[in-house]
């Protein structure tokens, strides 16, 4: 099992990620089941993916991948994640915003691959509301749940911001406006 | 200096709290090296060559006699009794234990400070004229600006991981004192026709191993619009910067493959999505901001101050100071001072932690509290009376802090280099060092005049050796450390970049090279007026070339002819 924190908690995983052959080729779509697919599949094939029927459809984007590119068809999809090959490649951080404030997407977004808990405030702020956690390696299975349980803290590091986010849409000057003056 | 609210107090507090237990996680190994080194590096905490690396921020040079202090005990209780003022304006500590940072941290919260994003590549601290609210060339006061792009900066969700560090600098004088031609963002404070303030803004400077001039995006932004625009740019570039190979990940080549016509239409696509959304600034906030700035109660002096003019002309040591650190002031009877931290046979910029407690006392006594670190590696007292000059000056001669030199050659910027930093190829130092005896007659210095000199340890620049009028690079040499001398670069509104001289020479042979290229100098100029730079921009780098790389044969005959005469 993976450890998938959603909404703040954590829950079992129940989609299954395609990803392209070594070669490039892409996957083979499984008959049932919640599928998370690459966008170069959904690009290929989203007639099919579209008319399948068992199970529900997600989209991955690596972080060099336009957001841009599914604008137009956000309705497809119950789920949209973003994979981070490393955590300091910060493009996906931007991705998320675009996808929350620019195209409207509301549903699930989901940070994948090299997510770790000290940048799961930040990735919050911009707009993900689901993680899952990178495996560590060789980490026994109740040492995972641990950690991750551990990592819901990361949530609440900080109690204030001052910019624009999708979390705080209004930057904190704009928000003073309706604080007492105490808090000032 | 600008006082906390609530809110900057807390997010410092909880920072604190956050690298605590980041800290704990590591030494406890439930955090590994390379997810612990990105956050640590975003608390300003480097691996060095001996030790962690401490740097501190201090947000655009504004530093208050109580921090100062602060700064003291820090250096004092946690490391050797000194500290190192970058060319960030920052302050830097060599020697603390990692398992003692949180508590360092902890300390510098309790008086408005903290060490965040003072490396990674992140948004960094942002920089500006040291002489910000004080110079009579002063347009716009930048200070107001930077502690709103500071707050901005602190903690912004979307850039905390971006392709490479990112520094901004801003000026709102006449006079680019900030450089802010080779910042990766620099930006210039000026009024248009209705005296309404705006941003010129440029992009893409910088130094390291491709130095480059910044390119002019925006003529005139409304300031309104300064965060939108900002976070538009660093939306580029965190989306298209390279990411694959380090040397090529900074915003300046971004600008430079993409050509600045079309980054800049791709600035604007972008940001004509967050245009007049909620971080557009307002009147407000602009004045909230304005008033947590503490302002001197200054009194109503004459311009000039008889008693200051009657010691100028009574005390030669004196006036020979007032010429090179005492800088006007804005406000009739005040003037601006430079404590030099270029004395030979001191590294640039290393203060100790009894001379940090001085000075604090200083800015007390002579300046309502409070300091500035200029980028150029000094501390300044931006507020002193004229009549208390004199009494000042005797005050910092006693403590090493009144070297008159200022704008000369002795005045060298210089990074850390071999001696700490790990990323060095060679010493910067002892270099120094070296050369400030070679120079060490006043009368000498004086007629050579204006000069800077700056000396980076490696190609990281850190010594801004690119924009030295003499600059020397450390460079490694099969295994040997050697000094690549360029000349001709400069800072200010003229920046240029200086161009190599020829080949390396060892460190020995340094003080030699640049003592041969001001002979050129003196032999060449056309008056004393016409300083070292403008000769080279003048005679271009042969003469000086010759002069420097002539052939051993009339070296050797130099020298017996030395040697008959001796």
């Amino acid at each position: 099992m993976k450890n998938l924190i959603r909404h703040k908690k954590i829950v079992a995983d129940s989609w299954q990620r395609l990803e392209r052959g070594a070669d490039g080729s892409l996957p083979t779509v499984p008959v049932a089941g919640d599928i998370l697919v690459p966008l170069a599949l959904w690009q290929a094939a989203a007639g099919a993916l579209r008319a399948r029927g068992a199970g529900r459809l997600g989209v991955w984007l690596e972080g060099d991948e336009d957001p841009a590119q599914i604008a137009d068809s956000l309705d497809a999809f119950s789920l949209i994640a973003v994979n981070f090959l490393q955590f300091t490649d910060g493009r996906g951080y931007s991705t998320a915003r675009l996808l929350r404030e620019r195209y409207g997407w509301t549903g699930e977004l989901r940070a994948i691959g090299d997510v770790q808990r000290d940048q799961l405030f930040y990735l919050s702020r911009c707009g993900f509301d689901a993680f899952l956690l990178a495996d560590g390696q060789d980490v026994p299975q109740e040492d995972l749940l641990r950690s991750a349980q551990a990592a819901l803290s990361a949530f609440d590091d900080f109690t204030e911001a001052y910019q624009t986010s999708v979390e705080r849409p209004l930057p904190l000057f704009r928000r003073r406006c309706f604080a007492s003056p105490e808090q000032q | 200096m600008y006082l906390y609210d609530a809110v900057d107090q807390r997010l410092v507090d909880e920072r604190v709290v956050q690298f605590r237990d980041q800290t704990r996680r590591f030494l406890a190994g439930a955090l590994s090296e390379d997810s612990f080194r990105p956050v640590r590096l975003q608390n300003g905490l480097y691996i060095q060559r001996f030790a962690p690396m401490l740097r501190v921020a201090i947000p655009y040079g504004l530093l208050h006699s109580r921090q100062l202090r602060a700064l003291a005990y820090i250096a004092r209780r946690w490391d050797r009794g000194y500290g190192h003022f970058s060319t960030r304006q920052n302050i830097q500590f060599n020697w603390p234990k990692l398992e003692d940072v949180p508590d360092i941290l902890a300390h510098l919260a309790t008086v408005q400070m903290h060490a965040i994003q003072t490396s990674g590549n992140c948004i960094r601290n942002t920089t500006t004229d040291h002489f910000a609210g004080v110079a009579p060339d002063e347009i716009v006061d930048p200070l107001v600006w930077c502690e709103l792009i500071r707050q901005w900066s602190t903690l912004h969700p979307e850039f905390a991981y971006l392709p490479r560090k990112f520094k901004i600098a801003v000026s709102g004088a006449e006079q680019d004192r900030a450089a802010i031609q080779v910042h990766d963002i620099g930006i210039e404070a000026r009024r248009d026709a209705t005296g309404e303030i705006g941003f010129r803004v440029l992009v893409g400077g910088g130094l390291g191993r491709t130095p480059v001039i910044g390119t002019v995006i925006r003529e005139f932004l409304p300031w309104p619009h300064l965060l939108t625009y900002l976070d538009a740019i660093l939306r580029v570039y965190n989306r298209h910067g390279r990411r694959d190979n380090k040397y090529k990940a900074r915003i300046k080549i971004l600008v430079r493959e993409l050509t600045p016509e079309v980054f800049r239409t791709q600035v604007d696509a972008e940001w004509a999505h967050l245009k007049d959304g909620p971080a557009t600034l307002t009147d407000a906030e602009i004045g909230r901001i304005n008033g947590r700035f503490t302002r001197p109660q200054y009194r109503r002096l004459d311009a000039l101050s008889v008693h200051y003019t009657q010691a100028l002309a009574r005390d030669r040591g004196f006036s020979n100071w007032a010429r090179r650190n005492v800088n006007p002031h804005r406000v009739p009877g005040y003037a601006a001072v430079t404590l030099s931290l270029k004395k030979t046979g001191v590294p640039p910029g290393d203060a100790t932690a009894a001379q940090m407690d001085a000075v604090a006392d200083l800015a007390d006594r002579y300046s309502f509290g409070e300091l500035r670190v200029s980028h150029e590696q000094n501390l300044i007292l931006p507020d002193v009376q004229q009549s208390e000059l004199h009494a000042l000056w005797q005050e910092a001669k006693a403590l090493g802090l009144a070297t008159p030199n200022i704008g000369l050659i002795t005045n060298i910027i210089a990074c850390p280099g071999g001696d700490f930093c790990s990323l060095a190829n060679a010493k910067s130092i002892p270099v120094a060092e070296a050369i400030q005896r070679r120079f060490d007659d006043l009368d000498y210095q004086h007629d050579i005049g204006e000069l800077d000199l700056n000396i980076s340890g490696c190609m990281n620049s850190c010594g801004h050796h690119h924009v030295g009028h003499i600059g020397i690079l450390g460079v490694d040499k099969q295994g040997a450390e050697f000094y690549q001398i360029s000349i001709g670069g400069a800072q200010g509104n003229d920046a240029s970049l200086g161009k190599v001289l020829g080949p390396s020479v060892s460190q020995d042979e340094v003080p030699d090279v640049i003592e041969k290229l001001i002979d050129v100098y003196l032999a060449r100029r056309d008056s004393e007026a016409e300083r070292f730079i403008d000769v080279v921009r003048r005679l271009g780098l042969e003469p000086f070339k010759e002069h420097v790389y002539e052939k051993s044969d009339q070296t050797q005959k130099d020298r017996r002819r030395q040697l008959a005469a001796a």
